[in-house]
């Protein structure tokens, strides 16, 4: 049985994490070169944190499945970055940052983590300022500000529509500078397949060299997991095509808490999906509502003249729209969280104004921007997006509205972790979207940048030294032990087990349908029935997969079927986990919507008498029900209210 | 849309390659390119063949994981984008497509259309970074920066290292990707102050990995999937003489 301590400190909110920091342990300089760390992943969270600690002193090893660390997927994060800087005098606070993010991800967070994630947001915009990173700015020459959804001040830092890629590079430079140092030795396209313990202590991963397939041990003290979220078990998603979920479920298996996985963001702007033969879907970022403005026809038969393309969008009078999020929502308008923008689309869909041949898109217009502003201004806030929308969908967005349509996007469950980032499994950390910490039931945009950054450059660095410190005196790690033995042939013999099957279904054919599956029931909408589907249907297809998948060529190549076929095995057992925690979850909450709970208006209601918990989900088995462990949230600092977002 | 395809196929780093002819058939215009693939391997496994190795991720033109010489050109025949950003919509139904790695000395083959990019690495490993460690650094704020400046960094530092400028470059310089990095820190305060330094280690760097020399053909800006002007060749020549000057 699992024990869950958050280990969140006592005292005021705003003195707990100086406090913590007051009380933790510290490694001297001479011992911390003797302790080795492994890291996985080399987004936003992982490139800043092996470089954070490779400065620091530590022996560090980082891996990821691409052929460079600059390729991870937070490159393709567009909007920005929130800081509660306050440059726009406009009375925000770390407070108030901190208030916008507990109430955006619906009061499912830990109230401690997420004023800890505020209160370092600052240092986050210094740092990346000190690297280079050529963030936006205004003529007197300071930095520029724009707002995002859920937020009523402007404190989003930006670099154009290509913010992340901006902060990847500034971290991976940082990480440059270690490698080249010594201090941190990377391995590009290397995955790792399994979790090493020793003694109940993460000690160690094993890998797949994915050029040479050769299975190989690494040893350390440490081992911190960035690999981000799971978002592409729905298969059609934002996130890249080797972004997966097995490295987090591989620990999960070996004993560590899996936390609320049915959180699943869905983003209201994404292009909308085309066919069949479709194999990922492509984000319009949030940044564009600040002056796009989204809406429907109001008349029936003004929807079937564009389904019929006989009428444009720009023909139908300003008085026959319905800009149903500002109707809806009046004080936040179209910057309402990404989960109420998305349910209102789906509502809007559902009642039969979809304006494309699907009947599954809404409009995303600038032209009352563009007569405002001029469209030279537009193309300088969002000329890469245009672009990227154009190329896409051969229609000008400078002279029609975008259609657009939400789309799975991130995952805010993830890995449970105590308030030091530490797992269940001692010695194994998570950090940023690999784990769950600090968005609740709903992420806010450009609040995934912060954490991941947070975690990397200014948390992990600090908690992971108190672990250690207990760990100086551990002599470097050796491979050639029982543990390591053990986890080398359970991968080997998995490997040879795909191998052996020679079925007739391609990995591919097998994985869009388990993203049917999850987006029919697991997707906008859950019901006690449809979830109960799932689950059945996910167990039928994990024991198809079993006996019919086909995954050709050998180990000892390049591999990229066999390489699917690993992730896909994990993403059937997730996906039912998912679905489970979603069962249990009978409230609406964030992005976890069940059709049975909801306000007369059509809002998601909480139960926050019965289900104020983080829900840890813990390994039993093989084809067992897993355990759920609660973690209270309790309240001190906010009062739990339904979410308003009209007035 | 029915297309031919000929795709160099390549079994390790070692091997001998060799076009071998492929079809696909009922190919819609809205498919991505690598969609078009995606579709080729599909049909690939059933038939019991080897599927088609090829780079890509994020395919949204921002990862630079994708590839491909198609048709002669780094990502195909549309302008400023990268291979995953194409549409068949640019081709007519019966064309013949030919695809290819890119081909340089620098960038080895791994396998059919996957090449080795990383001495990228190796070169900003060698000074593309200013050497600042997290923490105690100044207020994000407390040096302004003129606007025009800050746009120019960011014009340059939209490189997302792809490889296309040294795939197309006749001498196989990687002249483009080192000036991007290198003029995109010259142009702030912050990276200011090691830019010298910097540009005569990442050349020295790239010289040493067997990258060629620029000749100052353009091609590389033309083929650029982000439109990365070679104006910072002549901003990375200036840095590289000053520090020349110093020695």
């Amino acid at each position: 049985m699992i024990k869950l301590d958050s280990k969140a400190p006592q005292g005021p909110l705003a003195e707990k994490w100086s406090k913590h920091k007051a009380e933790i342990k510290v490694v001297s300089p001479a011992n911390k070169r003797k302790l080795d760390i492994i890291v996985i992943g080399t987004g936003l969270g992982g490139a800043s944190a092996a470089a954070s600690l490779g400065e620091l002193g530590y022996n560090v090893k980082v891996f990821c499945i691409s052929d460079s660390p600059r390729r991870a997927h937070s490159i393709a994060a567009q909007g920005g970055i929130n800081a509660a800087k306050n440059y726009q005098n406009d009375n925000d606070s770390i407070f108030r940052l901190f208030y916008d993010t507990i109430k955006g991800g619906d009061y499912r967070a830990r109230e401690a983590n997420v004023y800890r994630l505020a209160e370092v947001s600052n240092l986050i915009i210094d740092q990346c300022v000190a690297q280079g990173v050529p963030f936006a700015r205004e003529y007197g020459g300071l930095l520029a500000n724009r707002s995002f959804g859920g937020a009523q001040v402007s404190r989003t830092f930006y670099a154009r529509g290509q913010t992340g890629q901006q902060l990847l590079l500034g971290a991976y430079a940082a990480l440059n500078r270690q490698i080249a140092q010594g201090s941190v030795k990377s391995y590009p396209r290397h995955e790792m397949l399994e979790l090493v313990m020793v003694e109940g202590k993460a000690r160690g991963i094993i890998t797949r060299n994915l050029v040479t397939g050769e299975i190989e041990r690494f040893g350390a003290h440490a081992v911190v997991l960035a690999t981000g979220g799971y978002g592409n078990v729905f298969f059609l998603s934002t996130n890249a095509m080797n972004s997966n979920g097995s490295a987090a479920w591989q620990c999960y298996k070996k004993g560590a808490a899996f936390a609320n996985p049915c959180f699943t963001q869905i983003h209201p702007t994404c292009i909308p999906v085309h066919g069949t033969q479709q194999s990922k879907l492509t984000l319009m970022s949030e940044s564009l509502r600040n002056d796009g403005r989204i809406w429907v026809p109001k008349k029936k038969e003004d929807v079937e003249k564009i389904r019929a393309k006989k009428l444009k969008a720009s023909q139908i009078p300003e008085e026959d729209r319905d800009y149903y999020l500002e109707r809806r929502y009046p004080a936040f308008g179209n910057l309402v969280p990404r989960d109420v923008a998305s349910r209102a689309a789906k509502e809007r869909c559902d009642a039969g104004f979809g304006v494309n041949d699907t009947g599954l898109a809404v409009f995303l217009d600038f032209s009352t921007a563009i007569a405002r502003l001029g469209e030279q201004t537009i193309r300088e806030r969002y000329g890469n997006l245009f672009q990227m929308y154009e190329k896409i969908t051969d229609v000008n967005p400078y002279k029609e509205p975008m259609t657009i349509f939400p789309a799975v996007h991130y995952t805010m469950g993830g890995i449970w972790v105590d308030y030091n980032l530490m797992t269940t499994i001692p010695g194994l950390y998570a950090i940023g979207e690999a784990n769950f910490s600090d968005h609740g039931a709903n992420r806010l945009g450009a609040s995934a940048l912060m954490q991941g950054l947070a975690d990397g450059y200014f948390v992990l660095p600090y908690t992971i030294g108190d672990y250690l410190s207990h760990e100086i005196q551990s002599p470097k790690v050796k491979t050639d032990t029982p543990e390591f033995e053990a986890a080398e042939k359970s991968v080997k013999e998995k490997i040879a087990k795909l191998f052996s099957i020679k079925g007739k279904d391609t990995v591919d054919d097998l994985h869009k349908k388990l993203g049917h599956i999850m987006w029919e029931n697991v997707g906008m909408a859950r019901t006690k029935e449809s979830l109960e589907k799932a689950i059945v249907e996910i167990q039928a297809l994990r024991k198809e997969f079993w006996v019919n998948v086909n995954v050709p060529g050998t180990d000892k190549e390049f591999n990229q079927e066999l390489e699917k076929a690993i992730r896909l095995a994990d993403f059937l057992e997730l996906g039912e986990l998912m679905a489970r925690d979603g069962l249990n979850r009978h409230e609406s909450c964030g992005g976890h919507f069940r059709v049975e709970m909801q306000t007369p208006e059509g809002e998601a209601k909480r139960d926050d008498e019965d289900f104020a918990y983080v829900a840890a989900w813990a390994y039993t088995g093989t084809d067992k029900e897993p355990e759920l462990v609660k973690e209270p949230l309790t309240f001190e600092a906010v009062h739990l209210a339904q979410r308003n977002y009209k007035d | 849309m029915n297309l031919k395809l000929k795709i160099w196929r390549q079994k390790n780093a070692q091997a001998q390659g060799k076009f071998v002819d492929y079809t696909v058939d009922n190919i819609s215009p809205d498919t991505s390119f690598l969609e078009m693939l995606d579709i080729l391997n599909n049909n690939l496994i059933k038939k019991g063949e080897d599927p088609i190795v090829f780079d890509h991720d994020c395919r949204e033109g921002i990862c630079g994981m994708c590839s491909l010489h198609i048709n002669g050109h780094a990502h195909g025949p549309d302008t400023d984008i990268t291979t995953c950003q194409l549409h068949m919509r640019k081709f007519k139904d019966g064309d013949t497509i030919t695809i290819e790695p890119w081909r340089s000395r620098a960038f080895p083959v791994i396998k059919d259309l996957a090449v080795d990019r990383s001495a990228y690495d190796k070169i900003l490993q060698a000074g593309g970074f200013v050497s600042v460690s997290t923490g105690g650094v100044p207020d994000a704020n407390a040096i302004p920066i003129p606007k025009p400046d800050a746009d120019e960094s960011m014009d340059a530092a939209a490189c997302i290292g792809c490889g296309a400028c040294v795939a197309t470059c006749k001498n196989g310089s990687a002249m483009l990707f080192v000036a991007a990095r290198v003029s995109s820190l010259a142009k702030l305060p912050q990276g200011r102050v090691e830019a010298a330094r910097r540009a005569k280690a990442m050349v020295a760097k790239m010289d040493e990995l067997g990258f060629g020399a620029c000749t100052n053909t353009g091609a590389c800006e033309a083929e650029c999937p982000k439109g990365i002007s070679i104006a910072h060749i002549a901003r990375l020549n200036r840095e590289f003489l000053s520090a020349k000057l110093k020695d």
